[in-house]
Order: C-alpha cells, then structure tokens, then sequence
C-alpha cells in the first residue's frame, strides 16, 4: 500500500516535538482512568444502597473482631499511601535505591491489605456468607453487595501491587522513570481513596 | 439542481406528514374514561406546538437550500449573526417547553397524584406469561393473602391462594376477563408472578408497567360500555404479542349479573 | 539507547502483514478497521430488519436462509415468535452498539482525529489497538449468538430484569445467548473506556504548535465532548452488566425479587429491584443516544462550511457549547425512560423538565446549520446532501421527543411503534446519515480515490424518501396504539393497521437495496475510482494538509503551526489551517 512506502520515504527517524500543550500524558490518562472508575465503584455503591434501603433485615454480620481488623487494614493501606508518597518523592530526587525501597513497602503493605481482606473474607465464607446465601436464613443481599464491591476494590489491590512490581522493575532497569512512577502513585492514592468510601459503607455501617 | 429537488423533496414529505397526522389517517380510539381528555388534550397541544417547529424548521431549511443552492459571488451571515437564534431558541422554545412542562404536569398530576376515591371497586390484577388474571374480593370485601409457591396454572391458581386456610381468600373471585361497572371508580393493583409486564388499554388511556416484586396501584373511571382490549406492551418474552385479556366495561346490573355468574363458576 | 528515541517519537512503522494491517497499532488503520466491522455489522443489522419486517408485514413468507441458519428458529423459514424476538434484539445490539457507537465515534474519530490535531498517532497506540481487538471480541461473542441451538436472547437490547437475569426458565435464548450477549456487552464497555480515554489524551495533550482548543476542527470538538460521555456512561453500564452477570451467574439477586414463578416453580432468589437495573440501564441508555448523535453533530459541523463555503454562525462556539449542553444535560434524564415503569409519579415530573430543556442545546444546534445556509453558496457534493439529510432527519426526530418527553402523553404513546419511529430518526438514521456524509468526505483522505458521484446521490436520494416512508409510517400506527416488539398483530384493533405495516415493510426492502449501491460504491472505488488530489474538496483542516492516503506518521515528520481557526472560507477561497497567510473570514 502506497501510505507504507509513503512513510518509509518520509523519514521516521525525524522525531516530533513535544506538543505545547502536552502535560505528561500518562498522568492525564492516570486521571481520566479515575474519573472512569470512580463511576464504576458509584455505580457498585449505588446499587449497594439501593438494596440496602429497600431490603428488611439485613444483615449485619460484623463484630468487634471484624471492625477492629477492618480498621487495621485502613491503617495498613493509609500508611501505604505515604510510602507510596514516599517513592514518589525519590523517584523526583532520582534517587533509585529509595524508589526500590518505598515501592517494596507499598507492595508490602498492599500484600498485607489483601491477606487481612481475604481472611475477613473466609470468615465470612466460613460462617455461611456467600453472594447468594445469608447464615441467618434472611435476605441474602449483604452477601452480594460485601462481596461484589469489596472483591472489586481487592481486585484493585491486587492489581495494584503487580502493576508497582512492574513499576519497580522497569525503573530498577532504567526503562522507566519519575512519571512511571508517580502515574502508579495516582493509581494507588486512587485506590486508597475509594477505600475510604468502602470502609464505613461495608463495615461500619453492617456492624452488629 | 440538486438543491430545488432537496427543497421540493423536503416540502412534500412535511405537507404529506402534517397531512396524515391533521386527517388522522390512522389516529388514537375514543377515549372512555374520565381522565382520558386530560392527555388527549396535551397530545392535541403538543401536535400544535411541535408541529409549528417540525414544519418551520423543515420549510425555512428548504427555502434556503432552494435558494442559496449554487449560488456565486461573496457569501454572507444572517444580520445578527448567531445572537437572535440563541435568544430565539432560549426565549421562545424556553416558553414553550415551559409551558408543556406545566400544563402536562396538570395531566400527569390528575392521573396519578389525585387519591384514588374511596368508595372505588378494588381489582387486583396478576400478569403472568402470558396472561392476566383478576380478582374481586368478592362478599366480604376483603382479598386474601398472596402465596406465590402456592401458584399452579393446572390447579388455576393463578394467583396463590390458599382457601383452605386464609378465610379472606374463600370467597375471592378469579376471573380471566375483566369487567368493571361504568362511571364507578376503579382502584387497579397490578401484580406479576414472573417478568415485566404491561397494562394498556388505549381507549382508556392508560398505560402502567407490573414490575415484579412491586404492587402498583392504577385508578380510573370509564364513562363508556363496551368491549375493549387490554394488551401487554413490556416484553416479556415469547408470548409477547399474544398476551392479552378483554376489560368490559358493563352497566351496574349487568356487572352484578356477571360477577354473580364468575362468582359461581369458582 | 536508540530504542528508547524511536519509542519517544511514537512507535516505529511495522512489519509484516499481521503488524501492519491485523494487529496493527496504527491509528488510521485501527479506523478502517472499525469502519469495516460496523458496515459489516451494519448489513447484518439490516438483512435482520428485513426478515423482522418481512415476517410482520407477510407472516407466510418462507425466508430459506433462515431455515437454515436455525432449522429450530424458523423452521421451513417461517419464523417463530421467539426467534422474532431474537432478531430483534441483536438488531438492536448490533445497530446501537456496533454500527452506530462505533463507526461515526470510533471509526471516523481513529482516522481523522489525531491527523485534525497534528499528531503522528493516538496517545496510547498499543491500547487503541485493544480497543478495537476487544470490541471485535465483543462482536464475536454477540455473533456466536446466532450459532448455538436456543439462539440469541429474546429480552430486547435493553435486557431488562428479570426477563434478562433469570435464565432460561424465562424462555429460550434466556440462558447461553443472554449470557454471552451480556460478557459482549461487558467487552464493549472495556473497550469503549479504553477508546474514550485516549481520545480525551489525544485531544488534550497531542495537539500541535498553535492549535489552541477555539481553532480544533469542529468534528474533533464533538468527539472530544463525546468521549467524556463515553467515559462516563460505559463506567455504568459496565457494573450494570457485571451485576446481571452475577445474578446469572453467581446466585445473586440484585434484580430479582422473591416470589417470581415460573412454570409453577418458585425461583430461589429474593430481594432484588428490577427497577435497579433500570436506572442502571437508563444511566447509561440515555448519554449512549447522545454518545452517538454528537459525533454526528460534529461531522455534520464540519462539512457544512466546506460546502456552503463560508464559517458557521456563531463561529465554533454556539455549536460547541450547545454540544457540551447536550452532553452534560443527558446525564439527567434518563428517568424519561420510566415513565409508566412503576417509579414515582413525581420523580417522572422531575425528569420531565430537564428532558424537556434539552431541546433547547438541540435546537440552537440545529438553528446554526439552518441559519449558516442563508447567504451561503452551497454546494451540493455528495456528503453535504447527506449533511443536509441529517439536518432534516433530525428535526423531524426532535420533534417526536415532545411526545415522549412528558409523562402524560408518554403514558399513551410509550411502548408503541411511535418510540420506534422516533429513536429511528433522531439516533439512527440521523447519525447514519452523518456517517455517510462522513464516509463520502473522508473516502478520498482514507483511500486516495474518489466515490462514484452519480451512485452516491443516487443513493441517496433513495435513502432520504426511505427513511421518512419508513420511519413517519412507524410514528403514524404509533398514534394508533400499535405495540412494538410484537412478532405479528393478533390484537383486534393491530389489524386494520396491516396495510400500513406492508407498505413500511415494502419501503424498507427499497431502503435496503440501496445500501447495495453504496456498498457497491465503496469497494469498486477502492480499486478503480479516480485517484484523489491531497485536499479534493477545498477544505482547511489538517487532514488536508497531508498526501491521500496520509504516510504512516501522517506528516511525513513534518511539525506543523496552525494559525488559523478551521472555518476560513469566502466563495472560492480559503485559508488552511497551517497556512500563515491572513484570516480572510476573521475565525
């Protein structure tokens, strides 16, 4: 096809200058990522308070135990966002054994925060809880909301803590520099931050 | 040339429109109830107000072409440029659709928002693929409790009662038409046993969805007897088309008669 | 390190077949790709509405291929009622989702708008590539449909619950097909966010020197604010989707209620709203009419002042400001589509109003195109006549939405055959029509030939009177009370309409067989149309500032500046956009 040969003969090798405009495009796509998926997790919530509203007793299967675990993981992911802070911070000041080091913390942490959701999540599981099945014999709906959002923010985890990895090793390699990381901050804060709505709504809010 | 036979085209399919909705080549039925000219005058109003805009809009955008096709020389803006159509369109269609807001707010609110009367005979109604049923409570004015494992379409019942146990359902009356008396206010309660269905009856002007899982009150007063057809307008699956019922609208006696009849066909 | 430059300035031209035209990472070819998926969805669409048509109009007609496309669907060819069903429902899928979400939006928008903004590709080329390879999952999944033994699901492109979440207990196509239609549905989503982030990074960060945002082609306008609306729509279809999978799937009840029986068996769940899904639905459904027509608006937009050879009124600000009106007003009204659904009578008033005020954006838009052809010199080439066409096809559609947009009248007209006339005209065939006066103008910038144009009017001088014998028919039986989504008229009062549904049904085998020219058109102008000069039409913008077909960066590595706004037209004359020369219509 004549737009290949077009090309070839147009000299690849010329290399554009950046747009005037452009700010760092991973970091505007990070952004918009999060509009998106703050509707997404809207939508999960909305569908979870609009059960929650229209459904006599529901269950609410938290104890003291529970709580207290839910606010250790909080703990464990908000002191991840400072750690992640943290690398962000030696990534600007180029300071490669740090990055390594504060992004190791955060996968840490964020490993940690899933090993405490998925032990609630067995507990659950093992007092009778399923998304289709309530231990009491009552509405099922707590099963199905708890977890389809919580499994959708561990999902985000999750993916978080292998997306850092691979952060971690493509700076280690210098493939990758400050913007990686910090668009992986965004990511992170992110999900931190949905946390935060997700907390009270599923925990505090279904303590018995 | 193009554009003369754009205008020519435009104009004669916006006059054959105006046309067939001015004759009423195929139009809305009779109305039959008290509520019903409440919205037939709001369609009437809106074929006014939108009928204006269609064919404005259609001619003014003909005149043009017709004459600004091919046209040479240096081209020009409309005087004002964009400033009087923005006003135009904020100002006059602003009023406009304010206008229709308000006064089909009026409409809306006199079918829905006005309590159902007091002394209105109450008809429960259970849609089902792909069929209604209706109930009438029957002597003692009261509908006996609901128990859906107990449905069974061989046993015909349709709706789960249990007679056996429930005193108020002994005496209840299921019936596969509906009859209602005329100029007696009607208190509807639309039920579905499976998936979305819909209850309309165009001569009454009445258009309700059953949702499963909700009880949905409708009411209204029909004025006219005679037999209309009540039809299913949300998919329900592969019955669809073939889901309706008959609703009779009786004199007073004659619905007496009738109920006795079903009453005693139970 | 030279890995690393190369990466800098974008990827390098590739390779081989496979690399270069199927799991190609350029943009232009990204957008022949979705071109041709959707004209090919599109005929599929189309031959779907012919057999629906034909089965309604004459029920004893044998259609063999269907016979043999399900031996148990439409056996001899005779359709049953439940198959009817399930054409209908992947006409819809197929036409809202992969026709008419895809083409004008993705299509158009991957070729044309990083060539509009100066750029040599998208912002992310390799996930533009997954988003056009999980779309064509998507439609596979949709078309895998049509191969298994109950067929597609027969719930309507809407798929409401709990007719769509309960499984084949509810009928068949119930159980495999609405599962798979739902996981195509979820891929679309994927994949539109996908797309509708990089054309916001492309748009806002790619753009070249002096291509401040007032100077952005006017198509590129109307795909930027429409990829926002993607973006935030398909973020809720998407949970939507996911959740009546899990009711399928996982036990759940989130849209089914207790209580429901079928077949005399009580079902397991409980709890669950239909109405749920409804919201969830229409939160996205409404903003998906309006991600469909605004690429239209912009296309159309950017047509006009080529041909009438003069600026738009009000210059590239009323249009865009009523397109962003459009936009941001659609997130607010999708409760219209409730109105006899069970919610609150007083929450359909407050749905009402906002519905209502959106005619006012849509008709300042459509009063821009109206009023830029007084004192114009027009020019009749083929895609203005298409951008006429729309124009026309979308007022006649505005107008059916006052109906529709009060609940009092909509409580007599909802559900009837007047709803289908009017989402015809206003989504359908008016952003058909623009994707055609797309198709038309873009086909020498794509291909480096020229379209026929004595095919072209005659196509569509066919298409224009088809629509309206179509689709007014359709609004006229709908004033009759003629229900829509039945698989033939049993009801006493349907009856008499029959006439009216031949003539529709007639009309519509004309409309289609016209397409055939177009398609005709289209690829024997790929090989032997007349070869096309760069900029065929006179236009300004950027995308005719580069050779027919463009070279893979699309400028051959030139930076360009654009000093204009692109909208420079006065009779003959005209300013590109990269020419330094002085403004001579002051854009």
């Amino acid at each position: 096809m004549s737009q290949i040969e077009l090309m070839v003969a147009g000299g690849h090798e010329v290399i554009m200058e950046a747009s005037p405009y452009g700010i760092e495009k991973k970091k505007l796509g990070m952004w918009i990522f999060i509009v998106s998926d703050a509707c997404t997790f809207g939508a999960f919530l909305f569908a979870y308070g609009y059960m929650r509203i229209g459904t006599v007793a529901w269950g609410t299967p938290f104890g003291f135990s529970s709580i207290l675990n839910g606010m250790i993981m909080t703990a464990v992911l908000l002191s991840s966002s400072l750690t992640m802070l943290a690398a962000v911070r030696a990534a600007q000041a180029d300071d490669g054994a740090a990055v390594k080091k504060w992004l190791g913390a955060t996968m840490l942490l964020g490993a940690i925060f899933a090993a405490l959701h998925l032990r609630e999540w067995f507990n659950l599981i093992s007092e009778g809880w399923r998304l289709f099945a309530n231990p009491t014999g009552g509405p099922a709906q707590f099963g199905a909301t708890f977890f389809s959002v919580t499994g959708l923010h561990l999902t985000h985890v999750i993916t978080g803590v292998i997306a850092l990895g691979f952060v971690a090793r493509g700076y280690k390699q210098g493939r990758y520099d400050q913007s990686h990381v910090e668009t992986a901050g965004l990511y992170w804060h992110f999900v931190d931050l949905v946390w935060m709505f997700v907390f009270p709504l599923m925990y505090l809010m279904n303590a018995h | 040339m193009a554009g003369k036979v754009f205008a020519v085209v435009v104009v004669l399919v916006t006059l054959v429109t105006a046309y067939c909705v001015v004759t009423h080549v195929w139009w809305m039925p009779v109305d039959i109830s008290v509520h019903g000219p409440k919205i037939d005058h709001q369609i009437e109003e809106t074929i006014l107000v939108a009928g204006l805009l269609f064919i404005a809009g259609q001619i003014v955008l003909a005149s043009f072409v017709f004459r600004y096709g091919g046209a040479t020389g240096k081209p020009k803006q409309i005087p004002g440029g964009a400033k009087p159509l923005v006003i135009f369109a904020f100002v006059l269609v602003g009023t406009e659709v304010l206008a229709l807001s308000f006064i089909g707010s009026k409409a809306w609110g006199a079918v829905y928002f006005e309590a159902p009367d007091p002394s209105s005979l109450r008809i429960d109604v259970q849609a089902g693929q792909f069929a209604y049923y209706f109930r009438y409570s029957g002597p003692d004015g009261k509908f006996g409790p609901l128990h859906p494992e107990l449905i069974n379409e061989g046993n015909q019942n349709y709706f789960g009662l249990d007679p056996d146990h429930d005193p108020d359902a002994k005496d209840d009356i299921v019936t596969a038409e509906i009859g209602i008396p005329v100029n007696k206010p009607i208190l509807l309660t639309l039920h579905s046993k499976d998936v979305g269905h819909s209850f309309y009856v165009r001569e009454l002007r009445v258009q309700q969805d059953f949702v499963p899982g909700l009880s949905i009150p409708v009411h209204f007063t029909a004025i006219q007897t005679g037999r209309y057809e009540i039809v299913c307008t949300q998919l329900c699956g592969l019955g669809h088309y073939n889901m309706k019922a008959y609703l009779s609208v009786l004199s007073q006696s004659d619905f007496d008669d009738w109920l006795k009849k079903q009453a005693a066909m139970q | 390190m030279a890995e690393t430059q190369v990466h800098a300035a974008h990827h390098a031209p590739s390779q081989g077949f496979i690399r270069k035209y199927v799991f190609s990472v350029d943009h232009k070819i990204i957008g022949i790709q979705y071109l041709t998926l959707s004209m090919v969805s599109a005929f599929i669409g189309m031959a779907l509405s012919w057999a629906m048509r034909i089965h309604l109009a004459y029920p004893d007609f044998r259609i063999p291929i269907l016979g043999w496309l399900s031996p148990n669907g439409a056996p001899n060819g005779l359709m049953t009622p439940e198959y009817y069903l399930s054409l209908m429902t992947m006409h819809g899928t197929i036409m809202a989702f992969f026709v008419l979400t895809a083409a004008p939006f993705a299509g158009f928008g991957n070729f044309v708008l990083p060539i509009q903004v100066g750029a040599a590709d998208m912002a992310f080329p390799r996930l533009n590539m997954s988003s056009f390879w999980v779309t064509f999952v998507g439609f596979l999944l949709a078309a895998a449909t049509f191969f298994i033994p109950d067929g597609p699901p027969l719930s309507g492109w809407t798929a409401y619950a709990p007719l769509s979440a309960v499984g084949s207990v509810a009928g068949p196509g119930q159980g495999l097909g609405q599962t798979l239609w739902v996981l195509s549905i979820a891929m679309f989503c994927v994949a539109s966010l996908m797309g509708a982030l990089n054309f916001i990074v492309t748009t806002l960060d790619m753009r070249t020197k002096g291509l401040t945002l007032s100077r952005l082609p006017l198509s590129t306008w109307a795909w930027f604010i429409d990829a926002w609306v993607s973006l935030l729509a398909f973020a809720v279809l998407l949970p939507c989707g996911l959740l009546l999978a899990l009711d399928r799937l996982g036990g759940t009840s989130f849209f089914i209620p207790g209580g429901l029986v079928f077949n005399d068996q009580l079902q397991p769940h409980s709890g669950g709203s239909p109405l749920l899904f409804q919201h969830l639905f229409w939160f996205f459904g409404h903003p998906e009419v309006y991600i469909i027509i605004l690429p239209a608006f912009g296309i159309v937009s950017h047509i006009f002042p080529t041909f009438i050879r003069k600026p738009l009124v009000g210059g590239w600000k009323v249009i865009t400001f009523a397109e962003i009106a459009v936009g941001t007003l659609s997130f607010v009204v999708w409760g219209h589509h409730m109105f006899v659904s069970g919610m609150s009578p007083f929450m359909a008033m407050v749905f009402s109003v906002p519905t209502l005020f959106i005619t006012i954006p849509s008709v300042i838009a459509v009063l821009v195109w109206v009023f830029s052809l007084y004192g114009a010199n027009i020019r009749f080439d083929t895609p203005m006549l298409y951008s006429l066409g729309f124009v026309s096809l979308f007022i006649t559609g505005g107008i059916g939405g006052f109906f529709l947009a009060q609940p009092s009248t909509d409580s007599y007209l909802h559900a009837t055959s007047f709803v289908v006339g009017h989402f015809h005209f206003t989504m359908g065939l008016s952003a058909i029509f623009a994707t055609f006066a797309g198709f038309y103008y873009w086909y020498p910038k794509i291909f480096g030939r020229t379209m026929n144009e004595k095919l072209g009017k005659l196509h569509f001088w066919l298409s224009f009177v088809g629509v309206y014998c179509v689709f007014i028919t359709l609004h006229l039986t709908g004033f009759a009370g003629s229900v829509r989504r039945y698989s033939a008229f049993v009801d006493d009062f349907m009856i008499p309409l029959m006439p009216a549904q031949r003539f529709m049904t007639i009309s519509a085998l004309l409309l289609g067989a016209a397409q055939f020219i177009f398609l005709f058109n289209a690829i024997w102008s790929r090989f032997k149309g007349p070869k096309s000069s760069d900029n065929p039409w006179g236009a300004t913008t950027l995308e005719w500032a580069t050779t027919s077909p463009p070279p893979f960066d699309n400028f051959g590595g030139r930076q360009l500046t654009v000093y204009h706004g692109p909208m420079e037209y006065d009779d003959e004359a005209s300013v590109m956009q990269t020419s330094p020369e002085a403004s001579i219509a002051g854009t």
